[in-house]
């Protein structure tokens, strides 16, 4: 258990819940992860729907045998990659330095 | 055809028992010093059940990957591709892109808000002894479908690899696992059973990259060629989508159900979300799912390869026909590739994946029952020591052991594959909707969850029970033109009246839907405990770190 655990009184966490900071913090989470998070669902289910129904146009062939339904499926680990990489940049820039900072103030309080 | 299962049977037969034992035990003796090792430092709960939460992203991160990517995963996709073709390639795009769904909304606000189970987080603003005794429900009925079916598979692994038919043989076989596993999990703890993920990751993952680099290399590094020498010689329709689940229209919703489920349930998952725990940041966490999310679709961009090559070098027929079916396709590839050796190393790779996605599943659940049920429900959260609770959490682990054992015993020759979709149809359901609502929703309370954790997981077994995997589905064999059953039942036993055998589609929006309902229809809400739940998640402050030894 850490000391935090225990000094740490219902008023302090509402007053971080109500600063401005925090509302930052939650703001930037938020406004990333939920459209970030519908955009892949999305382009997925979209990729789903297509090899259900579309296998013609899925089968076109595009370079040798590689056809249009691979280069689809090749596309969902890109995308899984890049928005991999992208959420680590905004977390980096956007939300670890508020956290932190959000995170130290308590820590402060919890240790007097 | 029937030349080519001639074949079949001799190449497998052809392989080394002996070889693919020695290498196997060779693994099993290395990874038991280790946990042997890991055991001189844990002592206390959060040892036990997280690793003293000392474990860096990197390692987390491959030791989630050992976790993840199961024999299922590993033989099933393979063979699925090998023999289906794209469609095989489907599942595992749905398994990759789930892990967006724990970067971006679970990882690290579980590390924040939890301490070792899914009840931690769910309990946190609720009233603790229902929800804490819901999530372990779900937590244990996850965890088992998920460990019989890897116990099942460890039956045809036996069967195919190790040449053992007798009946008797293969029950010592799955004994002999099941009690390495629980020696692993006694001993160990989280640490030890991390440490046996870390080097099965690290195997598997050279082994796969291994074979794809020589099957590419024996088709000049041109992935199109594999293809092609795959569609030469099994038929075009391996390419094209729709050779397994094009069938019908029924059979394209099946599939949409199923990729719905696959993409939600991976978060939901109990034996992953507890890995978040082992590290001492929320950034720790994040840096792990990175970890994973890379090695994970590195895997699966050579199962792809390993697939198309074992359908172009053994051919589809063969592999249908062979003892063990699909399954048998990477180890026969390994076979055709780099003869016994290369295929003792893969049938060893492919035990020590059992033995450590089990290991996985035995500490999680025995976590849960110990930290939620024990020490939360039972004791009402004063328990005397915590050295007690380890204790049960021991003894729960010895439990689901041998439960383990005797299911997979029982389960050997039954057709249980379809326990893999249900465990990630009710984490989708049950799990997932009440994850999201927690972190995300101030409105929701304790009846909200108490509707999505138990009406997700009734509905989802309900549906699965009167659906075609459990009774009522019929196939005809190709060799004999016989109808045979291709349910979990035998012929003639038919009380289903669900289409689909994958629920998801169905349970995963009723789950969402009870948890909205339940919390419009209690008044209960504590914003002082939503307050600091929130600015918890989000800063990490009074997070616990890690223990210093």
């Amino acid at each position: 258990m850490t000391t935090t655990e225990r000094t740490l009184a219902p008023e302090d966490w509402e007053r971080v819940h109500q600063s401005a900071d925090f509302a930052r913090l939650r703001r930037k989470l938020r406004s990333f992860v939920f459209p970030m998070t519908g955009l892949f669902l999305a382009w997925y289910l979209l990729y789903v729907l297509l090899a259900d129904y579309a296998p013609e146009f899925m089968s076109t062939e595009v370079l040798g045998h590689v056809n249009v339904g691979l280069l689809f499926g090749l596309g969902q680990f890109v995308s899984t990659f890049v928005i991999t990489g992208l959420y680590v940049r905004h977390a980096n820039k956007h939300l670890d330095p508020v956290a932190d900072k959000l995170r130290d103030e308590l820590e402060e309080v919890a240790a007097k | 055809m029937s030349a080519e299962l001639f074949l079949a049977q001799d190449t497998l037969e052809g392989n080394n028992p002996v070889l693919n034992m020695a290498i196997f035990g060779l693994f099993v003796a290395v990874t038991l010093v280790i946990v042997l090792r890991a055991s001189r430092s844990t002592r206390t709960a959060s040892d036990y059940y997280a690793a003293g939460r000392a474990f860096s992203g990197p390692q987390n991160g491959i030791a989630i990957s050992g976790d993840y990517l199961s024999a299922a995963s590993f033989l099933g996709i393979a063979g699925a591709i090998a023999v289906y073709g794209y469609d095989g390639f489907l599942y595992s795009i749905g398994f990759l892109v789930a892990w967006l769904v724990a970067l971006l909304l679970v990882a690290e606000l579980l590390r924040n808000t939890g301490k070792f189970t899914l009840g931690d987080v769910l309990a946190f603003r609720m009233q603790q002894r229902p929800v804490r005794a819901a999530a372990a429900t779900s937590t244990l009925a996850v965890s088992f479908f998920y460990l019989l079916a890897q116990m099942a598979g460890a039956g045809i692994l036996v069967a195919l690899l190790l040449g053992i038919t007798s009946d008797a043989g293969q029950a010592l076989v799955i004994s002999i696992v099941g009690v390495v596993m629980i020696i692993y999990v006694l001993v160990g703890g989280m640490k030890g059973t991390t440490w046996v993920q870390i080097i099965k990751a690290v195997l598997l993952i050279a082994g796969a990259a291994v074979m794809t680099f020589w099957v590419l290399a024996q088709h000049g590094f041109n992935l199109s060629d594999v293809l092609g020498a795959s569609a030469d010689r099994n038929g075009d329709a391996v390419l094209h989508p729709g050779a397994k689940y094009g069938a019908t229209e029924l059979s394209k919703i099946d599939f949409i159900s199923l990729s719905l489920a696959l993409v939600l349930g991976t978060a939901g998952l109990p034996h992953v979300l507890m890995r978040f725990y082992t590290v001492p940041t929320a950034r720790d966490a994040r840096r792990s799912v990175v970890w994973a999310i890379a090695l994970i679709g590195l895997f699966y961009l050579f199962t792809l390869v390993l697939g198309y090559g074992a359908g172009a070098l053994v051919g589809a027929d063969a592999i249908s026909s062979a003892p063990g079916g699909e399954n048998a396709a990477a180890p026969m590839l390994a076979q055709a590739l780099g003869g016994p050796v290369l295929l003792g190393i893969i049938a060893a790779i492919a035990f020590a994946t059992i033995l450590a996605v089990v290991a996985g599943l035995t500490i999680t659940a025995s976590a849960s029952f110990a930290h939620d049920i024990y020490a939360n429900v039972i004791k009402k959260g004063e328990v005397d020591s915590k050295e007690s609770e380890v204790r049960v959490a021991r003894i729960t682990a010895v439990v689901i052991g041998a439960l383990a054992i005797v299911g997979g015993i029982l389960a050997r020759e039954q057709n249980v594959a379809f326990l893999v979709a249900l465990a990630f149809a009710v984490a989708a359901s049950a799990n997932l909707p009440t994850i999201v609502y927690s972190l995300f929703w101030r409105r929701f309370n304790t009846r909200g969850a108490l509707f999505s954790i138990y009406g997700g997981l009734i509905v989802t077994i309900t549906l699965i029970v009167f659906s075609p995997a459990v009774s009522g589905k019929v196939k005809v064999d190709p060799e004999t033109g016989e109808e045979v059953s291709a349910s979990m039942l035998p012929l003639g036993v038919d009380f289903s009246w669900f289409p689909l055998e994958n629920p998801g589609l169905v349970s995963i929006p009723v789950s969402f839907f009870l948890g909205w309902l339940g919390t419009m229809l209690s008044k209960e809400h504590d914003s002082e405990k939503f307050a600091e739940m929130e600015v918890r998640a989000l800063t990490g402050a009074g997070a616990e770190k890690a223990t210093q030894h």
